[in-house]
């Protein structure tokens, strides 16, 4: 459908709400952010009103160079976990009876309920030594006694990808139930086991919604500071946690402010390279 | 022996039975078409042939082998489906090579059979082209080529052309049945238009219901049909009672001398087509009727006549063009070589 170019001011009228809200609590909050990242830290107080550039140049050390790397480092590594968990089964899961589908998603909406204190408390006790997930392996013969999971990174990488799960099955399942059926059955009528056939059609036809699903779950990832403090050690805490850190028990938010700006520059930044990769690979 | 072979192949879904007890053999190169009303197991049966759907009781043989439980990528067949199902994501060339590459063989051999199966659609240099930017007719035989890639040992094809036009349709069905006396390769299609069905077949297999009410070649199936269905369904025909004796049977109040039917059958029905019932002057024939209706559809003239409480449609040529009126009286003269007698 063709729509007429609004015309006069007036038929910009719709418009006035949304882009209050979005004013309101969108662009008014970040530029106080950006603002108050030129500020200047007062230790006795708060903060004074300044321009300079004392926080980001404190930002450029190793140290938080290599907690930035980390977190990006960690949302990848969640952002791809879940999606090669969620592809495959939401294929899957598009592909069941329809009393199937309904019970699984009702299930994953149910995590989507939980607060990340009660999945970071349900995690670090199922990872624990003494009532935890090993004590099963144990009574199954597999291990001699029980261990401790946590803190590590990997109960880190399991809480966080559990959490962001859900939301990647959610942005897939449209796409899956709205891909014809018969690709697959035609590609395997060409000779594909139905494995082959996932990788050859399925996955490539669903390329867009995947890349665009990992932006989702990255970014998702990127802002968790909960997970990696009750189940990781202080060398898995992300910059979201220094942030926080900084903000609430520092009272430096001139600081915690400039590594925000800096962590939302660095983000998009990247997001920008993955969509110029996907359209150089859609003209390839 | 060599061929397709379905041995009572009956396919259920809960209660209800898509396919019945279907049996038929399908020599090798033979030309097959399944036609039937919509939803009488058609693509049903098509998709067990193909590995698609598991029978639910039969066994199907291919070359003397039993393939009912092998898995469909395993069998070496190729499938054009109604939705064309062309992979979106791939280029022209990438679709019709999918097949080889899958199968791992080597890129320059993958490129020259490209070549020669866009040469064989008439779509030479085509092969880099996005298969959305292509028309109707042109995805069309980009979707046979790629089925016919690795020369197939079974061809299916669930209507083919119920997406194009009526006239690139026609060209479609003698493209298609050239292709395949080429090729020589054995091929089955699923088409509710019998005209389609007739322009391809060297065998026409009518189904309804499920079941398969007769299998022969096209004119067999149109001169000699096994039942009512099958002459109502194929081409115009009248179907009209008869009762029969001892001595000779009685058609519309008249009685036909010469027809032959089988001992002991007191009542049926007997199938003539409009071309061969013919109008004289009232009197000349046993059966009288008057003229309802005429259609002159220029190529064919179509004369409606009720006779005995029935209506009777006769089809004759411009040149032989009948000269009558609405209300008139005419004679319908019904030879008995033409009726073909069926169970009722
Ligand atoms: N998966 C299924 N589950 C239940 N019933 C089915 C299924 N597939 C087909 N049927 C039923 O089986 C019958 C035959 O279907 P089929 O698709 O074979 O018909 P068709 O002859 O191909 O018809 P059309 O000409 O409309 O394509 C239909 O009544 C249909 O409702
Ligand atoms: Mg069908």
């Amino acid at each position: 459908m063709r729509r007429e170019a609004p015309q006069k001011l007036t038929d910009y009228g719709p418009l006035v709400f949304p882009a209050g809200m979005l004013i309101t609590f969108f662009v008014v909050p970040f530029a106080t952010m950006i603002a108050v990242s030129f500020f200047k830290r007062n230790p006795s107080g708060f903060y004074t009103p300044d321009f300079v550039f004392e926080n980001y140049a404190r930002f450029l050390s190793l140290f938080f160079g290599k907690v930035l790397g980390f977190s990006l480092f960690l949302a990848v590594t969640v952002a791809i976990c879940c999606i090669v968990l969620a592809v495959p089964f939401t294929y899957l899961l598009s592909r069941a009876k329809r009393r199937t589908q309904v019970l699984w998603l009702v299930a994953l909406l149910s995590i989507l309920s939980l607060s990340e204190v009660i999945i970071g408390f349900a995690w670090s006790t199922l990872f624990s030594r003494t009532a935890g997930i090993t004590n099963l392996l144990v009574m199954l013969g597999i291990l001699d006694q029980p261990v401790a999971l946590n803190p590590s990174f990997g109960a880190v990488l399991t809480a966080m990808t559990y959490q962001a799960l859900p939301y990647t099955v959610l942005v897939l399942y449209p796409a899956l139930v709205r891909l014809d059926p018969t690709l697959t059955e035609a590609a395997r009528t060409l000779g594909a086991s139905p494995i082959k056939s996932f990788f050859t059609v399925v996955v490539p036809a669903l390329r867009n919604t995947i890349v665009a699903t990992l932006i989702m779950v990255f970014i998702f990832a990127l802002g968790s500071y909960l997970l990696p403090q009750i189940l990781g050690r202080p060398q898995h805490w992300t910059l979201s946690v220094l942030i926080t850190d900084q903000a609430i028990y520092q009272s430096n938010m001139p600081f915690a402010a400039a590594m925000a700006v800096f962590l939302v520059l660095v983000t998009l930044g990247l997001v920008a390279l993955t969509v110029i990769a996907g359209r150089k690979g859609e003209a390839a | 022996m060599s061929g397709l072979t379905l041995q009572n192949v009956t396919k259920q879904f809960g209660t209800f039975t898509a396919v019945k007890n279907v049996e038929l053999t399908v020599p090798h190169g033979t030309f097959v078409c399944l036609l039937g009303p919509s939803g009488c197991g058609k693509t049903t049966l098509m998709r067990m042939v193909a590995g698609l759907d598991l029978p639910t009781g039969g066994a199907i043989k291919l070359d003397g082998k039993d393939i009912t439980n092998v898995p469909t990528h395993k069998r070496d067949l190729g499938m054009v489906f109604q939705s064309l199902a062309l992979f979106p994501h791939l280029t022209v060339g990438e679709n019709i090579a999918y097949s080889l590459r899958i199968r791992g063989v080597g890129k320059e051999e993958q490129k020259k059979r490209v070549d020669e199966l866009l040469s064989m659609i008439h779509l030479s240099g085509y092969a880099d082209r996005p298969v959305a930017k292509l028309s109707g007719g042109q995805r069309q035989r980009v979707a046979i080529a790629r089925a016919l890639a690795i020369s197939p040992k079974l061809f299916l094809l669930d209507e083919p052309l119920s997406a194009l036009d009526a006239k690139l349709r026609e060209a479609m069905q003698v493209e298609l049945r050239q292709l395949q006396q080429r090729l020589g390769i054995t091929t089955i299609v699923v088409t509710h238009d019998q005209r389609e069905a007739m322009t391809m077949a060297d065998t026409v297999v009518v189904m309804s219901g499920g079941e398969i009410r007769q299998a022969a070649a096209p004119v067999e199936i149109y001169r000699r049909p096994a039942d009512t269905f099958v002459a109502d369904f194929i081409g115009m025909t009248n179907l009209i009672d008869f009762n029969a004796d001892g001595s000779g049977a009685s058609v519309l109040g008249a009685s036909i001398p010469g027809l032959a039917v089988p001992a002991g059958l007191k009542s049926g029905i007997i199938s003539i087509r409009p071309e061969d019932v013919h109008l004289t002057a009232p009197g000349n024939a046993p059966v009288t009727g008057t003229v309802t209706f005429v259609r002159d559809l220029g190529g064919t003239i179509e004369t409606f006549v009720e006779a005995g409480g029935k209506q009777l449609v006769a089809v004759s040529m411009p040149n032989a063009r009948p000269d009558v009126s609405v209300g008139q009286s005419v004679g319908v003269q019904l030879n008995p070589g033409d009726c073909v007698v069926l169970k009722s």
